[in-house]
């Protein structure tokens, strides 16, 4: 289950619509091992894609060593589908690499850049499984 | 040239758990086959047929991507940092 607050859960639909048609990717960080998504960090889609998103190779390693400063992990990884359902496709699950993250997917496909609902859905990926679980929104963590 | 490689966490089962290690190699394809030798299994997730690193893993020397300086040829000295972080990335 994915507990996540309001304001960051509005915040990453936000930057989905924002960068559609194009694919949103970023994080949320948290303290080790809590599993409380705390510290939302947008990050840019290095490949600039309606179909792909990767971190820039530098920017991943500055996020990686900000974090470990911290002593957080990354809690939430998200990303968008502006064009499919917010489920994790065969490329989504092969890469997938952080077996303690919530995989968190947006799909814009509905309404693009514009007001309306979007999905927003989360899973866990481990070894090439995919098992979606629920999302519980909550005022505060 | 004895080097600190940070390991990350889906790749510690091959280090018994640990999340840093140490390598000795005057450059990155040294070093790796040094991980391989106490490690056995690593080097297939970070080299593939070429040999060339893996397209979606990021190796740093130093806080560089190896890929802007010479890839599995970077040259790694006493000391160097070395950090493996897969990549984020997906469709």
């Amino acid at each position: 289950m994915l507990t996540i607050d309001q304001a960051t859960r509005d915040a990453i639909v936000r930057h989905a619509k924002k960068d559609h048609p194009d694919e949103a990717c970023g994080i949320v960080a948290g303290p080790e091992g809590s599993d409380r998504p705390e510290r939302l960090v947008e990050m840019v889609n290095a490949a600039g894609s309606p179909t792909f998103y990767e971190f820039d190779s530098t920017e991943l390693l500055a996020l990686y060593k900000q974090m470990w400063a911290r002593d957080e992990e990354p809690v939430v990884i998200y990303h968008s589908h502006t064009a499919t359902e917010a489920y994790p496709s065969r490329t989504d699950i092969g890469l997938a690499s952080e077996p303690n993250a919530h995989y968190v997917l947006v799909s814009t496909r509905e309404h693009g850049n514009n007001e309306g609902p979007v999905e927003f859905r989360s899973f866990r990926i481990l070894d090439g499984e995919v098992s979606e679980e629920d999302v519980a929104v909550v005022p505060q963590l | 040239m004895a080097v600190e490689v940070r390991i990350p966490t889906i790749l510690r089962t091959y280090t018994g758990d640990q999340k840093a290690v140490t390598a000795e190699g005057a450059t990155l394809a040294a070093v790796i086959d040094d991980l391989e030798a106490n490690h056995p299994g690593i080097k297939e997730r970070l080299v593939e047929n070429g040999p060339t690193l893996r397209r979606f893993v990021n190796v740093y020397v130093n806080d560089e991507d190896v890929r802007f300086i010479g890839g599995l040829e970077a040259e790694v000295s006493d000391g160097d940092q070395v950090v493996v972080l897969p990549a984020v990335a997906g469709g």
